[in-house]
């Protein structure tokens, strides 16, 4: 280990020099490792994703190697680092297919830095399975590649469902001009018909903006609203909610799972009471109910990553222990490293209990998660509470 | 007068009054040094991020206030002694040159000191909204338009009266003869710099309740300061405080009354237009009548 840690801050110069950061595990003996690739964003803007899914990979790959490996074959993690850049993801998977010639590839964190590898490894079929958000990754379904995390198509479908059992139709729409907040209100727009939801008001803020009572003070204004929803990310929808309070509005709020953390509550404080919103099992593994099939499984998780990292445990770590246990499960099921064998069981995981839901997938549905994965958080009292426990 | 448009206007003053403060920190060093000072947005970070780390270790709130504001200050100075002062030879643009890294290597030092998150500073009495001419503002709000309105006040007095403020006015209007009549224009600079530091530092502490703060707002408040500055006339302090209320006046009422997408496109685009018909700013002219 200390030898590797050497290794590591040799590389770090490495990575400082050439602006690409890489991180080798390697296996101490044996047969032919299992080659395990990833490209994640683990610096840069989206250092939120890449950092955690980085912790977590490295966790797991070195306690799947310390119980003996996985067909008594060791796990052999690459990691680099692209900085949320598409054009150093492409060059990066480029070099996990050619030069680390991997088995299969984990990442990237970005909807973006993904795209920017999906032809590279359809061409060189090598299975991708995704840690990134948008439905584009897996729609239309690509052979092979694959992916972890809910949608937002997902997040708006929950609201919505919520917004039909409280009886709610009229919806204002607010979000931010991130690329996340973006998509989730393409989503949004795109789905509300099903569910008998009119959209009355679209308004939005930008990435820095730090007032939004003029955008809120209109969709006070505007008649019939019945209830707000924000898609947004980061410190917008904390002041959103903030000025909704300040303004007086009464009507539900709901906020994307995009701000499914503490830290929300912590932002908004009082403000955040009565704020609903879709999320992950993973962040309220401490009060799901002890049947739930996940529980185990998030509440290992959390444990595991917060007695060795000694930070918040966050769903972007859940979704690269996902896509690690879906590609070792895989490994098991084909017996080995063929890649199409490889690719074949990963379309064929079912019922794999993950961090982010019960993963069902087909050769139509490279995702394999439903509307189950979300539950409905309420703000109370400074915590999160189970709106009504899976219900779809 | 409907509500909304009350309501638009309370917006829009409380952010403009944190652009004013933001620009009469860039005018106070163009003042002495014809300068662009482009670190200013990170003294309003420096300020409102020492104020959460000192909150954080239980100091009470007015101290923690006072103690972000002699750290601002302090930051200030030390980039003048540090940085602006080791090229006394150098060109406006070559010293602008090191106020961009400067400003880089501060957003970055603040990752490191503190961290890359998001952090709340409590409000100073209470979140309870006000009903105000059928507008509801929050308490901080008061607090912003009051203090900014002691700080003209103040700055007003030390410019007037005092012999440093004196100094620093009659540098600005004129340095060679400035220095011929025995002030030191250097001391003046660093003294400049200093007050900067708090000014931006006083800004971030104001707008932390409301907006929360984090080690890159500077970035968006300094360039929204500077759009104030030039707005109102780069260098006239009533210029400053008049292109920062317009500014934010016409970041809200844009976004309520055309479209919250294009807000910063309508601040931005009127200011082009002032520019191009008075470039020297609203103020800019009176400025020069007065000298």
């Amino acid at each position: 280990m200390a030898a590797i840690c050497k290794a590591r801050v040799l590389l770090l110069v490495a990575a400082i020099v050439f602006g690409g950061g890489l991180c080798t595990i390697a296996p101490a003996f044996g047969q032919e490792p299992i080659r395990i690739g990833a490209f994640l964003s683990v610096t840069g803007p989206a250092a939120f994703l890449g950092d955690p899914e980085q912790k977590t990979l490295e966790m797991y790959v070195e306690r799947i190697n310390a119980s003996g490996g996985v067909l008594g074959r060791k796990l052999q993690l690459v990691v680099y680092d692209d900085g949320g850049d598409a054009d150093k993801a492409r060059t990066f998977t480029k070099r996990l297919i050619e030069q680390d010639k991997v088995d299969i590839i984990v990442g990237g964190s970005t909807t973006g830095t993904t795209m920017a590898a999906v032809p590279l490894v359809e061409q060189a079929q090598v299975p991708l399975v995704s840690l990134a958000g948008a439905v584009v990754i897996v729609e239309p379904t690509k052979k092979w590649v694959f992916k972890t995390p809910h949608t937002d198509r997902m997040a708006c479908e929950k609201v919505f469902a919520d917004m039909r059992e409280r009886k709610l139709t009229k919806l204002a729409l607010i979000s931010g001009a991130g690329g996340f907040d973006k998509s989730m209100r393409a989503e949004c727009l795109k789905v509300a018909g099903k569910y008998g939801v009119d959209i009355v008001a679209d308004e939005s803020y930008g990435a820095a903006d730090t007032d939004m009572t003029a955008q809120l003070t209109k969709i006070k204004g505007t008649a019939g609203v019945q209830a707000v929803l924000n898609a947004g990310f980061g410190q917008g929808p904390a002041i959103v909610t903030k000025n909704y309070k300040q303004l007086g509005l009464t009507m539900p709020l709901y906020q994307s799972h995009g701000v499914a953390s503490k830290e929300f509550i912590k932002l908004a404080g009082d403000a955040a009471e009565g704020v609903r919103l879709p999320a992950a099992a993973l962040l309220v593994a401490d009060i799901l109910p002890d049947n739930d099939a996940q529980k185990p499984v998030v509440v290992a998780y959390k444990r595991d990553y917060e007695a060795k990292y000694k930070s918040d445990v966050s769903t972007f770590g859940g979704h690269a222990y996902d896509g690690l246990m879906i590609a070792v499960d895989a490994v098991k099921l084909a017996g080995g490293t063929d890649k199409a064998k490889l690719r074949d069981a990963i379309e064929n995981t079912r019922g794999y209990v993950g961090t982010g839901g019960v993963v069902n997938m087909s050769s139509t549905d490279h995702m394999g998660l439903d509307l189950s994965a979300f539950w409905m958080l309420e703000v109370r009292k400074g915590g999160w509470v189970i709106v009504k426990p899976r219900a779809i | 007068m409907d509500s909304q448009w009350t309501q638009f206007l309370a917006g829009g003053l409380t952010a403009g009054s944190v652009y004013a403060l933001v620009a009469l920190g860039f005018s106070i060093i163009f003042n002495a040094s014809r300068v662009i000072n482009f670190a200013q947005g990170e003294f309003v970070m420096i300020g409102g991020m020492s104020a959460v780390s000192l909150v954080a270790t239980a100091v009470p709130l007015p101290i923690a206030i006072a103690g972000a504001i002699v750290i601002a200050s302090v930051v200030g100075l030390l980039l003048e002694k540090l940085a602006v002062e080791r090229a006394p030879h150098a060109d406006v643009v070559t010293l602008i040159i090191i106020t961009i890294g400067a400003s880089i290597f501060l957003r970055g030092l603040a990752q490191l000191v503190w961290d890359k998150g998001i952090h709340p500073l409590p409000a100073f009495s209470g979140d309870r909204p006000i009903a105000l001419l059928g507008a509801t503002i929050v308490p901080q709000s008061l607090w912003v338009f009051g203090a900014m309105v002691v700080i003209v006040a103040v700055l007003s007095w030390f410019f007037g009266r005092t012999l440093l403020g004196k100094a620093m006015l009659a540098t600005s209007h004129n340095r060679l003869a400035a220095q011929l009549v025995g002030i030191d224009v250097a001391k003046v600079l660093f003294a400049s710099f200093g007050l900067a530091g708090a000014l931006g530092a006083i800004a971030g502490v104001l707008i932390a309740p409301i907006t929360f703060t984090s080690y890159d707002v500077g970035v968006m408040l300094g360039l929204k300061g500077f759009a104030a500055a030039m707005l109102g006339g780069l260098g006239s302090f009533a210029g400053a405080i008049v292109g920062g209320l317009v500014l934010g006046l016409l970041e809200s009422l844009s976004a309520g009354y055309i479209s919250s997408a294009y807000k910063d496109v309508v601040a931005f685009l009127i200011m082009l237009v002032v520019l191009f018909f008075r470039p020297r700013g609203i103020l800019g002219a009176l400025q020069s009548i007065r000298v």
